[in-house]
């Protein structure tokens, strides 16, 4: 019982993570229908923008701003003027493959002009562990939830409290209305996009002491963060995080009990059910189909 | 061109690709016959694309099978080649049967996401499986065939065979999109809600797109395993799935020669690089994915409808 807490407890941590992905992921298509392919690159990118401000001779804090800085700059506001608005009249198929080619070019980039190496990544917390009812938690651990947990609230608060928030729901739920109503739309979509660079540098800062930074780590990351989105809810803030942890905590069980072999597979396979049997994903609700 | 005159083009130009082997060395023979290889697997994603408007990334994972199912059988169990293309096929359609009905059911572009979540399974089971697959060692000295008694051993035979087998499998796919059930799927990826009402069951029709077209990656695989003749797992990764996709894109999806002009570049675009000796060329070889990157955004942004919408534009332009 105490082992399955275990893997229960850090699952959660890494399942969190994913949620922090997913989180931009959701409000990207909420917002301005757009499936971003590259989302796993936008966590990668700035891992090694931390990598480098570190290797200037920066603390880790200040790496983490100026890379949240120019994250929002580039994959914020450079994406959106560049390849979203562009793109976003041609239906989702070209933006799609757009965002593959921005996924490739940023893999190739960073392996081809900094390292195809994995590389060491500071932990923003302390080393050490605690125990609490038998079960040994590592500072690591508790931070990533602590952190990813806040995150979600503030977002949340930020979205249903603020009349920024709302209005970038209402843009979310009816883009036309939220126009006629006098709601600056590219300026609440650009918001999101700037959000979404944000939680991915956030995410980068979290997930990087755990698997290193490499050039391709943004293609497991960009998987389970999408497969989180769709069985927490796509249309739901709450479900990225339900479904991120949902993801990290049965991949740790799998990864134990069954076969460590095929972790790798638990995100299809939880998504094929959720799909399933419930289309709409756990905490989502239907939408009707537009002509 | 009038179809006739066309018809006797594409002949001439693919007789004149079979007789090039005679002046080519042996591994350019090779690189010609894996863009065959290839062409299939494209040609079938293409299907599911181009005419049914699925994005699929898993195409390398029905390549991979139809590989593996041509390996094991021909190594661990005898089974003649010719017996193993219909096997390959047949499965490889009714997996994609299986994949593509949960994800078929929602939304459109969650087919991406299941190929992509499938495609890494596949490879999983490929890696693990050690006592059917081999591991990560994979299986080695896959026999080529015979053709009746003549044996298919040498880079020019097998080439030539791979070519014919193209141009057939070319030619069923030509009958298919040419047939009321083609003209469907072109109905439903124009606009799926009109088809519907026109009493096109789009469900249906787009699972049989993309299990035909996983059909075509699993013949391309089997006849990619007689050719390299040695399988293992990361050939079929989903960055070659990636790879198709691109190919597809690349050359115009939904138009016919669209994949076959996009595979060509992509299969021998690297090889050119890789085996040139000028600096500027080795130079473009280690930037050439990030160029390759770059220029998928500009073309989508500048040409969504790839290469051979080049014509189109130039007609739309004059028209204006």
């Amino acid at each position: 019982m105490a082992e399955f807490l275990q893997l229960v407890v850090s699952g959660i941590a890494t399942g969190a993570i994913y949620a922090v992905a997913a989180l931009g992921f959701t409000l990207m298509w909420q917002a301005a229908g757009v499936i971003n392919f590259a989302q796993g690159e936008f966590v990668m990118l700035p891992a090694f923008g931390m990598l480098m401000c570190i290797g200037v001779g920066m603390p880790l804090w200040l790496a983490f701003l100026v890379t949240c800085v120019a994250a929002a700059l580039v994959l914020g506001y450079a994406f959106k003027r560049g390849i979203a608005d562009p793109l976003i009249h041609h239906g989702v198929i070209p933006l799609v493959i757009a965002t593959l080619g921005v996924s490739i070019a940023a893999k190739s980039f960073v392996r081809s002009g900094y390292s195809a190496m994995a590389q060491q990544f500071p932990s923003p917390f302390p080393e050490g562990v605690f125990h609490v009812a038998g079960v040994t938690v590592s500072f690591a651990d508790a931070g990533t939830l602590v952190i990813a947990g806040a995150i979600v609230l503030s977002l949340q608060a930020f979205l249903n409290r603020t009349v920024t928030g709302r209005a970038m729901q209402a843009v979310a739920q009816n883009t036309e209305s939220a126009r006629v109503l006098g709601i600056d739309v590219s300026r609440m979509v650009l918001y999101v996009f700037v959000i979404n660079a944000l939680l991915a540098c956030v995410a980068a800062l979290l997930i990087t002491p755990i698997y290193l930074a490499k050039f391709d780590m943004g293609e497991t990351i960009g998987t389970k963060a999408f497969f989180a989105a769709i069985i927490g809810g796509f249309n739901q803030t709450r479900g990225a995080l339900l479904g991120g942890v949902l993801i990290g905590v049965m991949e740790n069980v799998v990864g134990y009990y069954l076969s460590p072999a095929y972790k790798e597979g638990v995100a299809l396979v939880l998504f094929l059910l959720v799909i399933l049997f419930r289309p709409e994903g756990i905490l989502g609700r239907r939408e009707e189909r537009k002509v | 061109m009038s179809p006739a005159a066309r018809n006797i083009a594409l002949a001439i130009a693919i007789l004149a690709l079979a007789t090039s082997a005679f002046f080519l060395q042996r591994s350019q023979v090779y690189l010609l016959s894996l863009c065959c290889v290839y062409v299939m697997a494209t040609m079938g994603l293409n299907l599911t694309m181009g005419y049914a408007g699925q994005m699929s990334l898993g195409q390398a994972a029905f390549f991979g099978i139809g590989a593996y199912i041509d390996a094991i059988l021909t190594t661990k169990l005898g089974v003649s080649f010719w017996v193993v293309i219909p096997i390959a096929a047949v499965a490889c359609f009714f997996v994609g049967l299986a994949l593509g009905f949960p994800a078929l059911r929602v939304q459109h572009h969650y087919l991406a996401f299941a190929t992509l979540g499938f495609n890494v399974l596949v490879y999983l089971v490929m890696r693990n499986e050690e006592a059917l697959t081999g591991g990560t060692f994979g299986i080695s000295n896959v026999p080529r065939p015979y053709l009746f008694t003549w044996s298919l051993d040498s880079e020019r035979a097998y080439f030539w065979f791979t070519l014919a087998a193209l141009v057939i499998v070319a030619i069923l796919m030509r009958l298919l999109l040419r047939s009321p059930w083609g003209r469907a799927f072109a109905a439903l990826r124009d606009n799926p809600i009109r088809a519907e009402s026109l009493g096109i069951n789009i469900t249906a029709y787009t699972l049989l797109a993309f299990a035909i077209g996983a059909a075509y990656g699993g013949v391309g695989g089997v006849f990619y395993a007689g050719l390299v003749q040695y399988v293992e797992p990361s050939t079929f990764y989903f960055t070659t799935s990636l790879m198709m996709l691109l190919a597809v894109i690349l050359g115009g999806s939904g138009r016919f020669f669209g994949p076959v002009i996009g595979t060509v570049i992509v299969i021998l675009l690297p090889e050119v690089l890789r085996s040139s000796s000028s600096p500027a060329l080795q130079f473009m070889q280690k930037w050439y994915l990030v160029a390759f990157g770059v220029a998928l955004v500009v073309l989508m942004v500048w040409l969504p409808g790839g290469l051979l919408s080049i014509g189109d534009r130039r007609a739309r332009k004059a028209a204006a």
